[in-house]
């Protein structure tokens, strides 16, 4: 039986980062992934990550697939795909299905990093073809290129759900509504903000009734449900859809774990059953450690820091490092875990309905409850300023851990301060040169250039645009509100594309002055006709 | 035993609703109705809804419909779902042909020496 230090069940972000770190420090590491990929979700993950430098944040996900990927040949890592494990026995010997063959390996410590499954909700039609995972609409069209369909209805209101929206429609799919039984949108509001001002309508409170077709999704029926769940008559809505699209949380895959006689809990804010580990992923069995989504549901982010910190703990457990290398190890990543821990959406208010700002301020309601801030609400954030000339606006409301914008800014236009979680502030002594790379750096697109007044009774609004084909200069279109509905017309001004932006295009708008703090996106005019 | 399984509890009638016939478990077409009435069968513990109507058992192993069908479980019995004894985690822990299973490769490749 071949023997290894630390076998790793999971390519993802999680098991990579543990097999890096292990790697690292002179640990024999295999890692076993039963797709035919690794890297687990970072591959569909096309949008920037939040966070601060050392969480790799405004870094699109998938090039930080790459960039583990290659750190964790440059270790000397061996990761073997299509490789299943489907069993792991006691004393670590873990059971691997690879081609048509059972293997039987043997290791002296083990990371279980197998991440999530996506949920189901039930309703009348949900075995239909047409209904799918978001994920699964995400490993379509990222992965292999594949349409999911053409007219979609999202349920789920959470980062999920609005991420994968903000995808189907970059792909061409039609989003006609985002749903959510919950009375509050789960997720970023920069995320729901950016999806919104695109047109999509947000129902919370709403949840399905019932998916309409014979063979396949033809349509959906949604209502409004009351506070217990349940549905109110009469507010019924019916949409034309061929997809619809369910981002309604994830379940941790933890049976290796289970099966191996680690002790389990079942626990609803971790997202299911998961193990009992302490905040090193160690579990109740001595060299079996947890990281990653599979100990408790989180995000890429934080996943990779719990794989190297079980990676780390690895080393330790074999004796590649002593107790003194490791506190000094943990302590880095204790600090840099806690960063992403921090602020509205942290795993410790998770259910809470957050009111106020850490600043004070209170949260846009019209944000929670339609997707976006409402032109009477955005004044009071203190990323939205007035000033003669071309200066950033930022519509960033949420106390959310990210702060690429702060050093992306040549000028020191915008401070976020030592506190990760705080709202940028635009500085008014700044003086901005209108270069956009804060337009670009914004993970959340929340930061436009805005010269409220030209001279000529019209204003220029600089957007993040992230779609294809870009329109040309000259291109007469509408711009649209936060709402996504038509404000005014717009004719495109310039669009500017460069290597630093990384695929964050600067469309630039001219619009009448009175629009310049009301237009947020801007529509081509004959694709508004053919609606 | 914990209180939620104790079988002197009662947990009333059937009642028939109006979406039994909706199916659960798609591997093994197991619906709504068939699970709530296992459970006046007796049948409060995920293992034993296995065992009693294969919900879970077909090719994906429970992976969509265990959530599902521990809900549902749950709710006839009047208790949250964290509280219903979880299923028995087994090998192989994924879908797999018995002529592989049956295959135990003799040594490795000569690759992973």
């Amino acid at each position: 039986m071949k023997r290894y230090d630390l076998i790793i069940v999971g390519a993802g972000p999680s098991g990579l980062s543990a097999a890096i770190e292990a790697a690292k420090r002179g640990l024999n590491v295999i890692v076993f992934d039963e797709n035919e990929k690794p890297g687990g979700q970072l591959f569909k993950q096309i949008h920037k990550f939040f966070g601060s430098k050392e969480h790799r944040a405004k870094v699109r996900g998938f090039v930080i697939g790459r960039q583990l990927l290659e750190e964790a040949a440059e270790a000397g890592v061996s990761v073997k795909l299509n490789a299943t494990v489907i069993g792991l026995y006691q004393d670590k010997e873990v059971v691997v299905k690879q081609g048509a063959r059972i293997k039987h390996y043997k290791a002296d410590s083990v990371v279980i990093a197998t991440g999530a499954a996506e949920n189901m909700v039930l309703f009348p039609g949900w075995t239909l073809p047409g209904v799918i995972g978001a994920g699964a609409a995400q490993t379509m069209m990222n992965l292999h290129g594949i349409l999911p369909g053409k007219k979609i209805l999202m349920l789920g209101s959470g980062n999920v759900g609005l991420v994968v929206s903000f995808q189907l429609m970059q792909c061409g799919c039609e989003v006609v509504a985002l749903v959510d039984a919950a009375p509050r949108v789960g997720g970023y509001g920069v995320h729901a903000s950016k999806v919104a001002r695109c047109g999509v309508p947000f129902y919370l409170s709403h949840t399905i009734v019932e998916a309409e077709g014979e063979d396949c999704v033809k349509g959906v029926t949604i209502a409004e449900v009351d506070d217990k769940f349940k549905f109110i008559p009469g507010t019924e809505k019916h949409f034309e859809v061929d997809t619809i699209c369910m981002a309604v949380g994830l379940s941790p895959m933890s049976q290796l774990l289970k099966m191996a006689g680690a002790e389990m809990t079942d626990d609803p804010k971790r997202g299911g059953q998961v193990p009992v580990c302490d905040e090193y992923g160690r579990t109740s069995i001595p060299g079996v450690f947890a990281a990653g989504d599979v100990s408790g549901i989180e995000e890429a982010s934080s996943a990779m820091i719990e794989g190297r910190m079980a990676g780390v703990a690895a080393a330790e457990f074999l004796g590649y490092i002593d107790k003194a290398e490791l506190d000094k190890e943990l302590a880095v990543l204790d600090k840099a875990l806690d960063g992403l821990r921090q602020g509205m959406f942290a795993p410790a208010n998770r259910g809470k309905a957050i009111e106020k700002t850490e600043e004070g301020i209170d949260i846009s309601s019209n944000l929670l409850k339609k997707g976006y801030v409402s032109d009477d609400e955005i004044e009071r954030f203190p990323g939205v300023t007035h000033k003669k000339g071309i200066h950033p606006v930022i519509e960033c409301t949420q106390n959310i851990p990210c702060n690429p914008c702060q050093d992306a800014c040549p000028k020191k236009c915008i401070s976020i301060g030592d506190n990760i979680t705080s709202l940028p502030i635009a500085v008014y002594e700044g003086d901005c040169i209108g270069c956009g790379m804060c337009v670009a750096s914004c993970s959340g697109q929340a930061i436009f250039l805005v010269d409220e007044d030209c001279g000529d009774g019209t204003a220029t609004v600089t957007i993040p645009y992230e779609f294809l084909p870009l329109p040309k200069e000259g291109t007469k279109g509408v711009a649209l509100g936060r709402n996504g509905r038509m404000v005014c017309e717009a004719e495109v001004v310039s669009v500017k594309s460069a290597t630093a932006f990384d695929k964050t295009h600067l469309l630039t708008m001219r619009v009448p002055k009175e629009y310049a703090m009301t237009a947020r996106f801007f529509k081509e005019a004959e694709q508004e006709v053919s609606r | 035993m914990n209180s939620v399984n104790d079988r002197s509890r009662d947990i009333g009638p059937f009642l028939p609703g109006a979406d039994d016939d909706m199916l659960v478990c798609r591997c093994e077409e197991i619906t709504k109705g068939e699970i709530r009435r296992a459970v006046h069968d007796g049948m409060w513990t995920m293992t034993e809804i296995r065992r009693y109507l294969r919900a879970g058992m077909g090719l994906c192993q429970g992976q969509t419909c265990s959530r599902l069908v521990k809900g549902i479980v749950a709710r006839e019995l009047g208790v949250s779902p964290a509280e219903i004894e979880p299923a028995t985690s087994r090998v192989p822990m994924r879908p797999i042909e018995m002529r592989i299973f049956a295959n135990e490769a003799e040594e490795v490749d000569a690759d992973e020496k």
